[in-house]
């Protein structure tokens, strides 16, 4: 049992299609198999797989791909909310946690 | 013989010593682990000293490499560092440690300390260029999360060296041979990315450096869940103990007022019963996941501590009278829920918005729960 999914509908992933050139660094660096190459570009097969970790955004060498990305973490979030700045997980220092 | 502190600190128990190269002395690393790196293992999976398990940034070297030998990247957190120099076993290779501050490369990687002008400067501090004679360097896939390899070709071929970067100098890429750093000096770095675990390299170099699908998936077994979960579980310590104080100082209410002697005698057993809500959210709901219905976190965490709640009623009702047994139906299922929603820190398939999207609902329920519970333990209590 190892293909979790998460909630439905809600990742911000995109894809221009028209500026994907095919190369399949996608494919490459995604984690959950969101992406699938048909007929020469690629596509998004598994739109719920996605964690938003937005590896393929910064590896799109024609940047056709878009990801608000982030951690999902809760403890992250509220930080972020303490804190007023980003979400972000305290794994730095001693404190470590989330990862 | 009597070493000095000295000595230790610049020579690890993991170096056995050194290669001579062209660009100065290498540490040449052993691929064995000791029993010093598994008691070091055992510690940080228990939190202790593991904000301090680190290696010195830099290259390493393992067996024989050469000028044409294999790169692999990784984090200055020594578990990960650990994890790579025992799967390169009997190969002759670098290992080329970036400074992510002693965490793991997924996680710094989406913090930006496993980043693209890391690598691009620690290629340049360490002389990789002068070292080697081929021009690619293996990088962890999840390492993606903050590398971008085209990037990384571009910035490697035109800055100037001794000219290091900043990942806010980074120039848009837009397929020009010129980056504001100067002109092209010499053939930029090609990333390769490896497979999500050291334990494949072996498999990926056989086939060719083409990671497979398996090895590009990554996974959520209940060894790797159960691992997490004594650095979870003491993550809320504090948390746990102020609830502790909460219902023990509450258990001394009565009509008459407040008596430590009461507190004494019921309080160990609504401890007992926080305990066993931190337990369903933390230990139990990570082991059951898949098993447990409902997508989000915080449902799966409400379920598990309601089911736990049942078998404490089943096997010693913990409430005196009907506020009391109410109060820790919404106790238990609210600590077990916001504790199991901070599991999604660990797993490896949450995103961000989803993460929003569950807190949004949950939260306010979570708070709700907890707030009644208290309200009607009081109230129990003083009637």
């Amino acid at each position: 049992m190892n293909d979790f999914v998460y909630l439905k509908d809600v990742v911000t992933l995109k894809l221009d299609t028209e500026k994907c050139n095919g190369c399949g660094m996608c494919l490459k660096v995604c984690p959950h198999e969101v992406f699938k190459l048909k007929g020469g570009k690629a596509h998004i097969v598994n739109r719920d797989f996605c964690m938003e970790c937005g590896a393929c955004a910064i590896n799109c060498p024609v940047q056709a791909i878009f990801v608000r990305s982030g951690v999902g973490c809760a403890a992250g979030i509220i930080n972020g909310i303490l804190n007023n700045s980003e979400p972000a997980c305290d794994c730095s220092g001693n404190k470590s946690a989330c990862c | 013989m009597k070493r000095s502190k000295n000595i230790e600190s610049d020579h690890p128990h993991y170096v056995q010593g050194y290669i001579h190269t062209r660009i100065g002395n290498i540490p040449r690393v052993y691929e064995k682990l000791t029993r010093k790196d598994l008691l070091g293992t055992v510690m940080v999976r228990w939190s202790i000293n593991r904000g301090n398990y680190r290696v010195k940034p830099g290259l390493y070297a393992i067996g024989n490499p050469t000028e044409l030998s294999d790169v692999f990247v990784t984090a200055n957190y020594k578990l990960s560092f650990d994890h790579l120099r025992k799967n390169l076993e009997r190969l002759d290779a670098w290992i080329l440690v970036l400074d992510t501050k002693g965490i793991n490369v997924w996680c710094a990687a989406g913090k930006g300390t496993f980043s693209t002008s890391e690598l691009v400067n620690r290629i340049r501090v360490t002389r990789l260029e002068e070292l080697i004679t081929h021009r690619r360097v293996i990088v962890p896939q999840l390492g993606a999360v903050g590398i971008s390899a085209h990037q990384v070709k571009k910035l490697t071929e035109t800055v100037a060296p001794g000219h290091l970067i900043t990942q806010a100098s980074l120039p848009v890429v837009k397929g020009v041979n010129i980056s504001p750093f100067g002109l092209k000096t010499n053939n930029g770095f090609n990333v390769v990315y490896g497979p999500v675990k050291a334990l494949h390299i072996k498999d990926f170099i056989i086939n060719k450096y083409v990671a497979t699908r398996e090895m590009r998936k990554v996974t959520f077994t209940f060894t790797e869940r159960a691992r997490l979960i004594p650095v979870d579980f003491l993550y809320g310590k504090y948390k746990l103990l102020i609830a502790f104080a909460i219902v023990f100082i509450l258990s001394g209410l009565s009509k008459s007022g407040i008596s430590f002697q009461l507190a004494v005698d019921r309080g160990l057993s609504a401890m007992l019963c926080v305990f066993f809500a931190y337990v369903a959210g933390i230990v139990i709901t990570p082991l059951a996941l898949p098993y447990l219905p409902g997508r989000s976190f915080a449902l799966k965490g409400f379920i598990t501590g309601a089911v736990v709640y049942i078998l404490l009623m089943i096997i010693s009702n913990p409430g005196r009278n009907y506020y009391e047994m109410i109060s820790w139906f919404l106790i238990i299922s609210g600590i077990s829920s916001f504790v199991a929603m901070n599991f999604t820190g660990s797993s490896t398939y949450t995103s961000l918005s989803g993460v929003r999207k569950e807190m949004k609902v949950a939260v306010p329920l979570q708070i709700a729960f907890s707030t009644i519970g208290l309200i009607l333990f009081v109230i129990a209590k003083i009637i």
